[in-house]
């Protein structure tokens, strides 16, 4: 049998169909973080929680908008006149968000709601990084300065996971099942599909199964310092090109995207 | 008008001297120019060309000061200017000119530090005094200079700044985080 590893013809070169499907995914994990950290809007469990947690949903959405921007110019190359930001964020259906399985859990508690960040974070920080770098001016331009927003967010959703993890017997309890519920869908983050392939033989981009060995030792700096258990890897949703980033989504997707699009699609057109 | 204006003259600096009195809506205390927002006037066949660049990604501000820049040149009326966004090099607290910081004192916010931070990865950054923060953190309090501040979080009124407190003059206290 032939090693299927085996490279036998040379690199496809990437088109732009696979370029917005790879921008969008970027935009669509702002976008749909963002969503989830306003629901905490007047519920944050102090008043500088609150302000904290819609400050980085705010970076996030605007960096959301800027790959958006791009995913509309990428669009219009093959497709004229493109989809703009406000109906790509909009008007599109579940499937075809290509955000990862993680960013679209649910709140739940405060641990769940900070755990779920932390674990984001710490990919997101390396994989802005890695862009920094990309061959594609654009996307290294939105990466270095998205980066620079970023940093700010680990940091302090890694404060959180120290402080709640080496807290209290309730809150190390909490953060530590927040920590083993959203396990599972961490795999994706390193999951490397035929876009991602294509495109990172261009250079264009990251190497997202490189990004895991350092993802890996900073969490589990985290945990140690958190008192907190890594868990052990075990089934990871969406892999195999089944996951978010394909726009197969978990159950929650769809009632977020209903209260994220009701204004916009209630009233087609409506300026604001 | 300030440092960081180009000596230039004619439509050029009239262009400067206008730009130079629109403020950033969130800090009124200090101008585009002296944020280093305003990247470059440039002249092109018919008209002008002014670079800006955004500060943070998501600052709602951002649309505001375009507008007031439009505004602010239609006042002195010059030729035709056209306003593009340039994403890199990216915006730095570093470009904020030092007559800005002390000002930026002057209304209770103290002033980013230099070496904004791009090229260390400081992901998990130490807990306590290590990452800049408790007592002996080294941000000076705008009010009384005192160095015995408290980070109370790492965002304030705005994604730019976190909330501080100062252990001498009890005040709570922004500081303008560098970028």
């Amino acid at each position: 049998m032939p090693d299927p590893m085996a490279d036998a013809t040379p690199d496809p070169i990437p088109d732009d169909r696979q370029l917005f499907d790879y921008v969008l995914r970027l935009a669509d994990n702002g976008v749909v973080l963002a969503q989830r950290l306003g629901e905490w809007v007047g519920r944050g469990p102090a008043l500088e929680e609150d302000i904290a947690l819609t400050n980085v949903g705010l970076d996030l959405l605007g960096q959301g908008r800027m790959w958006l921007a791009y995913a509309h110019e990428v669009e219009t190359r093959y497709a004229p006149p493109g989809r703009g930001e406000d109906d790509l964020a909009f008007l599109r259906d579940g499937g075809e968000f290509l955000s990862l399985l993680l960013v679209e859990q649910p709140n739940g508690n405060y641990a769940d709601t900070m755990a779920r960040q932390f674990l984001f974070d710490q990919w997101h920080v390396l994989l802005l990084g890695a862009l920094s770098g990309s061959k594609d001016e654009r996307i290294a331009a939105i990466a270095a300065k998205a980066r620079k927003e970023v940093r700010y967010h680990v940091e302090r959703s890694a404060d959180w996971v120290v402080r709640l993890g080496d807290g209290t017997d309730l809150s190390h309890r909490r953060m530590q099942d927040a920590i083993d519920a959203l396990w599972m869908y961490t795999g994706e983050m390193f999951a490397v599909d035929a876009i991602e392939r294509d495109l990172g033989a261009a250079g264009i981009a990251a190497d997202a199964a490189s990004l895991r060995e350092p993802w890996r030792s900073s969490v589990a700096a985290v945990l140690a310092e958190a008192t907190l258990a890594m868990p052990v890897d075990g089934w990871m949703q969406g892999m195999n090109g089944r996951g978010g980033k394909q726009g197969v989504h978990t159950e929650h997707f769809g009632h977020m995207l209903a209260e994220m699009q009701i204004v916009a699609r209630s009233h087609p057109g409506a300026q604001w | 008008m300030n440092a960081v204006v180009p000596q230039v003259a004619g439509a050029e600096a009239a262009i400067w001297r206008a730009l130079g009195s629109v403020v950033d809506p969130e800090i009124p205390s200090i101008s585009i120019v002296e944020l280093g927002i305003v990247r470059s006037v440039e002249a092109e066949a018919d008209g002008w060309v002014v670079s800006i660049t955004p500060t943070y990604s998501g600052c709602p501000a951002t649309r505001v000061i375009e507008a007031d820049i439009r505004s602010a040149l239609a006042e002195i009326a010059p030729a035709r200017v056209r306003i593009v966004t340039r994403l890199a090099p990216a915006w730095t607290t570093d470009w904020i000119a030092p007559e800005a910081r002390r000002r930026l004192r002057e209304a209770g916010i103290a002033p980013p530090r230099y070496g904004s931070t791009d090229t260390a990865v400081p992901v998990r950054v130490l807990h306590g005094a290590a990452a800049g923060r408790g007592p002996g953190g080294g941000i000076a309090c705008p009010r009384c200079g005192s160095l015995r501040t408290t980070l109370v979080a790492q965002f304030g009124s705005t994604a730019c700044k976190a909330q501080y407190r100062c252990a001498d003059c009890l005040e709570p206290f922004d500081y303008f985080k560098p970028y």
